[in-house]
């Protein structure tokens, strides 16, 4: 392990242009994770490497910035209601054990397909969830858009009712986002899929909110807030796990904790300004965006694998900047329709303020 | 008039300044002592405590900082709505 843990740790030189661009990139990502819970990860990791942080310290510092990160939004968004801490920790221990298995699962890829097989893998499950849940998501968001029901109170989902109804002796814990007792037996499952997702793609909330949704049946704002505790779980193992191998650049992470306090704080404080309907929209549509930023890489990662003919150097290069770029454009889209959210809703605030001041003259 | 300058006066500007200077502080002190601070954190073990705890430290006071800063700043969450049914 050390022989391996020497090979990957170098720290790379920090100059000015260095440090703003880790700060920019780290205030987006808390953005987009203080509003819809998870999200910013997906673009630090390659965003790292690209300054010539070697991966599995990219992953390392990330995750290190993740948990601190994720605390402070938690604790923003609890002042607010919106956080179920019980759940949140209940869903982060078995999500710590799809960490670690999910982390296996890439070792042994990794061991027998090389790099390309493991990054094919990683792309192959972008591919299959981003379309799969973020393409439901975005359905979903999308009905309650078109249906004019933006400001009903949620339902909950056939299946969450269904589950809500099971009863197993012993198992059973009430769960105040839920207003419901369900059975633990329910949650290891999710919890589990989202640590898996988490040691695969960096982004375990794309599984772990929608599942609290649609699974569980949590309102959006209380799923989306209550993904930060389970990042904090999830995150704080992680951290630990890595830095017991010195892989920690821990002037990286809180570089880019720098910017995403600042973001997470402001992307917190934007969901009090919008209808629950727009956190299941801003999810959506970064996830649709992104399965075709990694779809991009797939025949790269093929061709070097041998499965289809083998690919100039230049289109390669090629289609992993349009990738790339396309990760970062999601991620601006995400932010984009936060800022503009917590705006107009601000703006909305101050007029009807203005209003109830003149008729109260009058 | 009088509202606009008791909600001004309520601003935390002492507190996110305190905060603010313990902050660049502590980035100061992390970019100045890069080696020492690169060669120990990195050592695996128990020295991973080092970079947990540096983590929940900054977390605390920068966290702190950011809040008071968008109070400051006047950008503050709804007021129509501050819980989650």
């Amino acid at each position: 392990m050390h022989d391996v843990v020497a090979q990957v740790t170098s720290f790379i030189h920090l100059d000015v242009a260095n440090v703003t661009y880790l700060f920019l990139v780290g205030f987006v990502g808390g953005l987009v994770s203080g509003f819809i819970g998870s999200g910013g990860a997906f673009v630090l990791t390659p965003g790292m490497m690209v300054l010539g942080v070697p991966g599995l310290m990219a992953v390392a510092s990330n995750m290190c910035h993740k948990f601190p990160k994720a605390l402070v939004g938690s604790l923003k968004r609890a002042k607010y209601g919106q956080v179920d801490v019980k759940l949140g920790i209940i869903i982060g221990i078995s999500a710590e054990a799809g960490v670690l298995y999910g982390a296996h699962i890439q070792e042994l890829i990794k061991k027998n397909f090389g790099n390309a097989g493991s990054n094919l893998y990683v792309s192959i499950a972008f591919v299959i969830i981003l379309s799969v849940v973020g393409g439901f998501v975005l359905r979903d968001a999308w009905k309650t858009h078109k249906s004019g029901t933006t400001n009903d109170d949620e339902q909950v989902p056939k299946l969450a009712r269904w589950i809500q109804s099971i009863h197993i002796p012993g198992t059973m814990m009430y769960f105040k986002s839920l207003n419901a007792r369900i059975s633990i037996l329910f949650t290891i499952p999710l919890g589990f899929a989202t640590g898996m997702l988490a040691a695969t793609i960096a982004v375990g909330g794309f599984i772990g909110v929608p599942a609290m949704i649609y699974v569980l049946g949590a309102p959006s704002l209380m799923a989306s807030a209550t993904e930060l505790v389970i990042a904090f779980v999830m995150g704080l193992g992680g951290s630990f796990k890595y830095a017991m191998s010195g892989l920690v650049d821990i002037r990286l992470a809180m570089i880019i904790l720098g910017g995403s306090l600042f973001g997470i704080q402001l992307g917190a404080m934007g969901t009090t300004y919008v209808k629950p309907f727009m956190i299941k929209m801003v999810m959506g549509v970064i996830m649709v965006i992104v399965l075709f930023s990694r779809g991009l890489m797939v025949p790269v990662y093929l061709s070097q694998l041998g499965v289809i003919p083998e690919m100039t150097e230049m289109t390669v290069k090629i289609l992993k900047n349009v990738s790339f770029g396309i990760m970062a454009f999601a991620l601006g889209v995400g932010a984009f329709i936060i800022l503009k959210a917590i705006w107009q809703g601000r703006r909305e605030e101050k007029l009807s303020r203005q209003e109830s001041l003149a008729h109260s003259k009058a | 008039m009088a509202a606009q300058e008791q909600h001004a006066r309520k601003k935390p500007v002492v507190p996110m300044l305190l905060a603010g200077a313990v902050s660049i502080a502590l980035y100061v002190a992390l970019m100045t002592n890069q080696d020492f601070i690169n060669n120990t954190f990195a050592k695996g073990g128990l020295y991973a405590f080092l970079p947990i705890a540096t983590a929940f430290i900054f977390s605390f006071i920068h966290g702190s900082f950011t809040g008071h800063f968008w109070t400051v700043l006047g950008v503050e969450a709804s007021k129509k709505k501050k819980e989650v049914k």
